[in-house]
């Protein structure tokens, strides 16, 4: 079974089909690229995959799972996760507190027993401690648990934001650009960490990305979307080819 | 191992906000036992109490929820008028003054976390200036809805109006306990700077617990970011009413005490009016905003200062108002920020090398 199925998935701002029948179909653990020129509507994409946007029509599964029309958050525990393109972080609390954020859910102790510092309290805490300084080590931000999160610099902040997410134990991650703003060397990094990430913790992950790079490094499936549309889908290589696909990008 | 290195940092960080507390009272207690305090200043203990209680638990909305609140004298007066009616009803049942107004501060406290509550579920759904000005509203409706209301006591039980003492029907030997603007009069006034002070020591420890933990992490992570909170699965509204409720409920507690302290107790707009609310926000913004130490310490000199002041007679609220200004520079002005950083961080330098050595 396909980890995520999407079908018939439209979209309509006034007069505007910001996204028009998209489809797509992830098998579990694939990398898979959607990739696009400017304004195609990769992020309404993700928007309306993570319930930010209820759809006007379609079909979205996780696992078996139809969630259309849920919201961000059941969406979240039903086990999608997200970066976002303009890097979101809780930017004043500490590198380790992000992650602990992400991991809220799944360590449930009561307000009460924080309050009275019942022994739930230390028990969860510690724990959410060890496994969250575990994803940092991960991502190498072990030695920044205690910075202020707006203080790392921009490749770390987007590293963060993957750990926040991963935290949250997703099934499907949802990357926006995770390479916008980093030079080559960081990027080069970044994706060994994408790949590294898909093979420890045996994600599907689904990413936005310009840098063709990249994608072409990384990805093994892609769909293009052009104003709205899928244009084609199929093997990276195949897709990075295709005449229809060169003239979107570069213009007839 | 690092895990337990970070929660017994934040310890130490809770710590030193009660020791300044503990110290501050037993100096003080000294001083009253010596004869070294002026009966003016000794009048302002208890008020000093409730305001840090207040400035504290108004905190944890503007600062650590990230809300502007502008109606927590409301919460205030709520608390204030319920426990002082229970205390007024059951003092002679009870028995024990300490007991009963143990009792009068959780009833306080749950009177105010339901007013939080009532109106936090329509309040939370605004942002920004919004939300302050309709806090703002609330707060001053509480206050004249509890300026309007009679409640009286006879063997039938209690009775209630909104127009005047004669509506409330009262058979014979009935008693009337809230007189509308009047307020409650008689009160037994049972607060002492001791139980003010253990009352904030309660407060500190609601607070810094409920920061420390998984739900403070939610509020901030909201506060910070609330779409990316959404992404990882937590819950605005409910974070957001939960700390907009303890809040409340803390500074009902607050109310209850500053009741207590007076034998007319009424609901003036001095007493709880908007501008209450407002010189609670002073303390809270002065003494930084989200630290709760900061706080404490604000609203206690603030309080403190306009009476050591009254010496200067005409000068005394210019003063005010340029040590207010100063410290405001003091901790927000951009330029004296940086200074301050690179004062400090010479000093760690400094005890660095001394290590070193």
């Amino acid at each position: 079974m396909a980890m995520l199925e999407v079908k018939n998935l439209s979209i309509s701002f006034g007069g505007l089909k910001a996204v028009n029948s998209f489809h797509v179909t992830i098998e579990k653990g694939q990398l898979y690229g959607l990739i696009g020129p400017n304004g195609a509507g990769k992020t309404t994409v993700f928007n309306l995959l993570t319930g930010v946007y209820k759809p006007d029509t379609g079909v979205i599964s996780l696992d078996g799972q139809t969630i259309t029309g849920k919201s961000t958050i059941e969406i979240n525990r039903e086990g999608i996760a997200r970066t976002f393109q303009n890097i979101r972080l809780f930017h004043n609390l500490s590198v380790l507190d992000n992650v602990k954020a992400g991991l809220h859910n799944h360590y449930p102790y009561s307000t009460l027993s924080a309050v009275f510092r019942l022994p739930d309290y230390y028990k969860q805490e510690k724990a959410m401690n060890e496994k969250a300084m575990e994803l940092l080590k991960v991502f190498d931000l072990d030695k920044e648990a205690d910075y202020t999160a707006s203080n790392l610099p921009y490749g770390k902040q987007r590293k963060l934001e993957i750990a926040r997410a991963l935290a949250t134990e997703p099934k499907l991650l949802l990357l926006d650009e995770p390479a916008a703003g980093m030079n080559p060397n960081e990027t080069a990094e970044l994706m060994d960490t994408i790949r590294f990430v898909r093979d420890t913790f045996h994600m599907t992950i689904l990413l936005i990305e310009h840098d063709m790079k990249l994608v072409a490094g990384i990805c093994e499936k892609l769909t293009v979307l052009n104003f709205g549309q899928v244009l084609t889908e199929g093997d990276t290589q195949t897709v990075l080819h295709d005449p229809q696909v060169i003239s979107a990008y570069l213009g007839e | 191992m690092k895990g337990k290195k970070l929660l017994n940092k934040t310890w130490k960080e809770n710590a030193v906000t009660y020791g300044i507390v503990i110290i501050a009272y037993i100096i003080i207690q000294i001083m009253v036992q010596t004869g070294n305090i002026s009966s003016l200043m000794k009048g302002l203990l208890v008020p000093v109490c409730v305001y840090v209680i207040m400035a504290v638990s108004l905190n944890l909305v503007v600062g650590i929820s990230g809300e502007l609140s502008l109606g927590h004298a409301g919460f205030m007066c709520a608390g204030a008028f319920s426990g002082a009616l229970f205390t007024k009803c059951m003092a002679d049942t009870i028995g024990n003054p300490v007991v009963c107004f143990a009792i009068a501060v959780v009833v306080g406290a749950a009177t105010a976390a339901v007013f939080g509550i009532l109106i936090g579920v329509p309040v939370l759904r605004l942002q920004g200036d919004y939300l302050a000005i309709v806090t703002l509203a609330f707060g001053e409706i509480i206050k004249n809805i509890v300026n309007a209301l009679f409640i009286g006591r006879d063997e039938n039980g209690l009775h209630f109006s909104l127009k005047s003492a004669m509506d409330l029907n009262l058979a014979d030997g009935g008693e009337v306990l809230i007189k509308g603007p009047q307020g409650i009069t008689g009160n037994p006034r049972v607060a002492s700077f001791t139980i003010g002070v253990i009352l904030i020591l309660i407060t500190l420890f609601i607070v810094q617990n409920v920061i420390n933990s998984r739900t403070g992490r939610a509020v901030m992570a909201i506060r910070d970011n609330r779409i990316a909170a959404q992404s990882v699965g937590l819950s605005v509204t409910k974070y957001k009413l939960m700390a907009f409720t303890i809040s409340a409920a803390l500074a009902g507690v607050g109310g209850v005490l500053y009741a207590h302290n007076l034998t007319t107790l009424t609901a003036l707009p001095k007493n709880f009016g908007y501008n209450q609310s407002i010189m609670i926000l002073v303390f809270v913004v002065l003494g930084g905003i989200g630290n709760i130490r900061g706080s404490v310490i604000a609203a206690a000199i603030l309080t403190v200062l306009p009476e050591l002041l009254r010496g200067m007679n005409d000068y005394r609220m210019l003063i005010y108002a340029i040590v207010l200004i100063v410290i405001m520079i003091f901790n927000s002005a951009p330029a004296i920020i940086g200074y301050r950083e690179r004062f400090m961080e010479r000093f760690k330098n400094k005890s660095k090398t001394k290590e070193a050595l």
